[in-house]
């Protein structure tokens, strides 16, 4: 896997501090790091070049700042310019009055526009109220119109069809038809995946566009293109006019650098994001959130929200006030262990944790998985209890562990070790509730987690992971950084206001 | 070609159109000639790109008379651009740099045969180690079972029409397994592939288990004593620990009804992928034995650089190429035709 950008100006400018001034030298040999950085997140060459450039200006001469170390300050520098660079976020497609309004989507085979056109015709319906129907003009891929209306059925929208034809122009004027008869206030067209130097299906696109005159069109770039993501976002710009980007297959772990690379050449928003093969695995697009994976900063505000979504308000509630009485009990522990693994497996949810949070440890794949197997035996363990043991862990004696032994394939040790697991959380807890409970939902499930992890991580023999809140009181280590830090620090502000 | 040879070196008097009453020299010299023909068609796929790296060298050299840091850095971009990644382009820069102070490089040309010769010696330590496994398949193998893999959107499913084609043309019996019972209408996109291609197909309902799908498919193309299985399996990225899994189920099943199945393990790669194909074929060999990759797309303007990088990093060798999307435009990969393309 890639070293993080920060790590590797960790290493560059670890000589920095204390010199007041970040030198040309310095910036220099930081910047060569930043190109590198960029090249192996596919940023176009001449667009990484000019890039850098835009960042030494920025960079020389600045002093370096007293809370930050120098690398600390570079890659702020970097990110900053790297958000601005992709602009504000804006999801929303703009509409008009008329009946219906077309939007197309386009791009090369393969980028995903049959499923975005889906999930975008989902996302329209939930979110800003249209009544869309769906057309596949592609006549020329075997079966892609059938799966266009596999798709629309899995999403609950409309799919126009019309098997008598093969003429893509036909089958636009025929859904337009077909629109206004039905009062779908908007058409998505789901255009031929194509090669753009094939200029025969190009001038189809742009008769496409004339008979339909889109308010959007929207291209789709599949996140793991390399530099020839410029080539063909500028050909499909010059004949049809993109108005937004659609960046998918953002699941997987491409860097998805050549969306900076369209930016920076058509100067059209990335308007969507897919995340996952599921019809509502579509998000809008923060650019904060690709600076960081461009830079390997990890993603830890998309965790924090997908913890906000997935995890039930009203259980978290309940459980709160159970953490308040301190009556959490095993079977709130299991519910907890399981809205955990909700979230997804344990690489992704590393994956999105920035570095510092993690020490600068990393987990790999036989670790992540080992991980998650605890998680499943520690599971195992408490399904194996009586309800009565499950609410009050201490009528647990000798005989009904070994039986819980048995029952969960384990050892008694592992059933001991499951039980101080336990307490410990439960002190934690009480301790939280002394100090006064953090702000937001997204906060409190955040140091909740950090130390659920750390707990579990800690049972699997692995090092490094600042268990983030088991003891208040103990000074940071070294290797737990600023964000866990800087939680700690809240807490105790909160504290000390509570006295 | 490996059907083919192995089924000229099994008997050269079988019953093959192409070995019916010919020895091996006549066969090998056909078989030369339908090369050249490919080469003759991949290099009018792939020299559509209109700002080759051969006429951007030229240029850049016209300008500035000598081979100096600048256009080192000119070529750094061109290198760059192919998507070979950062540390193979390194790599040829520093032989550049140092044939230059060694005066080895003065010219243009010189400058060309080490950069083309730097990326060969990279193509063909890979090649050598995926076909030679594959020839040795044991002959009396059936079916040969051939399993395609790969993430979503990279071609699999036109790369198993043109590849059934393909070696049905060889003489073998054909079977097509559709084990992509994921994505909607992967079934009856490979349909109409298997119709075009005049081979059976084995399929079940979406969703239904891949593995079910592969062991009916097994067992049938058993049943009818068909010599080749080609496997289409669903896209799946490849850091999805669960999906991975199912390959490998597959993979289990397979190897439990045919010894040592699947024999061969191609990974398609769209050839406008990035840095992220690294990732994926070290991936998909992990859980897959993965044998060699097949290089699709090649007829935009990407020029699939990442696959260089794959063969550097991983050994792994490119076996065919996809220039279009008729049923004959799949290719056996040739390092020469291809390093002249990425110049082109």
């Amino acid at each position: 896997m890639f070293e993080s950008l920060s790590d590797k100006l960790k290493k560059t400018l670890k000589n920095l501090r204390g010199q007041g001034k970040l030198t040309p030298e310095h910036v220099d040999a930081a910047l060569r790091e930043i190109r590198m950085a960029l090249l192996e997140a596919d940023v176009n060459y001449k667009v990484a070049k000019d890039f850098v450039e835009a960042v030494r200006i920025k960079a020389e001469g600045q002093e370096v700042w007293n809370d930050l170390k120098p690398h600390e300050q570079v890659v702020k520098i970097v990110y900053d310019e790297l958000v601005n660079l992709f602009g504000g976020t804006s999801s929303r497609l703009v509409f008009t009055k008329q009946v219906p309004n077309s939007v197309m989507i386009v791009g090369l085979q393969g980028s995903g526009k049959t499923t975005s056109t889906g999930k975008i015709s989902k996302w329209l319906a939930e979110n800003q109220e249209r009544k869309p129907l769906l057309v596949s003009v592609d006549v020329y891929r075997p079966a892609a119109r059938e799966q266009l209306k596999v798709v629309g059925d899995a999403v609950g929208q409309s799919v126009y069809t019309d098997p008598e034809t093969d003429d893509p122009l036909t089958l636009v004027k025929g859904a337009r038809k077909h629109a206004e008869e039905l009062g779908h206030d908007t058409l998505i067209i789901d255009t031929a995946g194509r090669l753009h130097i094939d200029d025969e299906l190009m001038v189809e696109l742009e008769r496409i566009k004339e008979e339909t005159r889109p308010v959007e069109v929207l291209f789709v770039a599949d996140a793991m293109t390399g530099q020839d993501a410029v080539r063909s976002a500028e050909e499909f710009h010059k004949r049809v006019g993109i108005t937004g980007v659609v960046l998918t297959k953002m699941d997987g772990d491409a860097r998805g650098g050549a969306a900076l690379s369209i930016k920076q050449v058509i100067g059209q928003p990335v308007k969507f994001v897919g995340v996952g093969e599921k019809y509502d695995a579509i998000e809008p697009f923060y650019p904060d959130r690709l600076a960081q994976r461009i830079l390997g900063m990890g993603d830890v505000l998309t965790l924090i929200e997908e913890v906000q979504a997935k995890v039930d308000e009203e259980e978290a509630q309940a459980q709160l006030e159970k953490i308040v009485q301190n009556r959490f009990t095993l079977e709130d522990f299991r519910n907890q262990l399981r809205q955990f693994k909700q979230l997804g497996s344990m690489s992704k949810l590393m994956k999105m944790l920035p570095e510092q949070m993690l020490g600068g440890m990393s987990l790999s794949d036989e670790q992540s998985e080992e991980v998650e197997a605890n998680l499943k035996r520690t599971e195992a363990m408490i399904d194996s209890m009586t309800k009565q043991e499950r609410r009050d862990h201490t009528i647990i004696n000798a005989s009904r562990k070994t039986r819980i032994a048995n029952g969960s394939g384990s050892t008694i040790a592992e059933v001991n070790g499951l039980l101080r697991q336990y307490e410990q959380m439960r002190k934690m807890m009480q301790q939280m509730n002394r100090g006064g409970l953090l702000g937001g939902l997204g906060k409190r499930m955040m140091s909740g987690m950090a130390g659920g992890l750390g707990n579990m991580l800690g049972g699997g023999g692995i090092p490094g992971l600042p268990g983030g809140g088991q003891d208040f009181d103990d000074e940071p280590d070294e290797t737990t950084a600023s964000l866990a830090k800087r939680l700690k620090r809240k807490k105790k502000r909160k504290k000390r206001k509570k006295k | 070609m490996a059907f083919w040879r192995r089924k000229s070196k099994e008997d050269k008097f079988s019953s093959s159109v192409l070995g019916l009453d010919k020895s091996i020299e006549e066969l090998k010299e056909e078989e030369k000639r339908v090369e050249r023909e490919f080469g003759v068609r991949f290099n009018n796929a792939i020299s559509k790109t209109r700002d080759s790296i051969n006429n951007r060298l030229d240029t850049v050299f016209e300008s500035r008379k000598k081979i100096d840091e600048g256009f080192l850095e000119e070529l750094e971009e061109m290198l760059i651009s192919t998507d070979i990644g950062v540390s193979t382009t390194f790599q040829i820069i520093d032989t550049v740099r140092k044939g230059v102070s060694r005066d080895e490089i003065r010219d243009l040309d010189a400058l060309k045969t080490a950069i083309k010769n730097e990326l060969l010696i990279i193509l063909r330590s890979a090649g050598k180690k995926g076909i030679g496994s594959e020839t040795e398949a044991p002959k009396a193998v059936k079916p040969y079972v051939l399993m395609i893999v790969g993430v979503n959107g990279v071609g699999k499913t036109t790369t198993i029409g043109k590849l059934a084609q393909r070696i049905k043309q060889e003489q073998n019996e054909v079977i097509i397994c559709a084990a992509d019972t994921f994505r909607a209408a992967a079934s009856e996109q490979l349909e109409i592939w298997s119709q075009r291609a005049g081979v059976p197909i084995i399929q079940q309902k979406q969703g239904t288990d891949p593995a079910a799908v592969l062991f009916d498919a097994l067992k049938s193309a058993k049943a009818r004593e068909a010599d080749v299985l080609i496997v289409d399996t669903a896209g799946r990225l490849h850091n999805k620990a669960n999906l991975m899994a199912e390959l490998e189920k597959m993979k289990r099943v397979a190897g439990r009804e045919v010894e040592e199945a699947p024999h061969e393990t191609l990974l398609v790669i769209d050839a406008v992928t990035g840095q992220n194909g690294l990732e994926q074929a070290r991936q998909f060999m992990k859980v897959a034995d993965v044998t060699g990759i097949v290089l699709t797309k090649l007829d935009g303007t990407a020029k699939g650089g990442i696959a260089v990088a794959i063969s550097k990093e991983l050994d792994l060798p490119i076996r065919y190429v996809g220039i279009g999307e008729k049923a004959d435009d799949l290719m056996v990969f040739d390092p020469e035709d291809y390093v002249n393309g990425l110049f082109a």
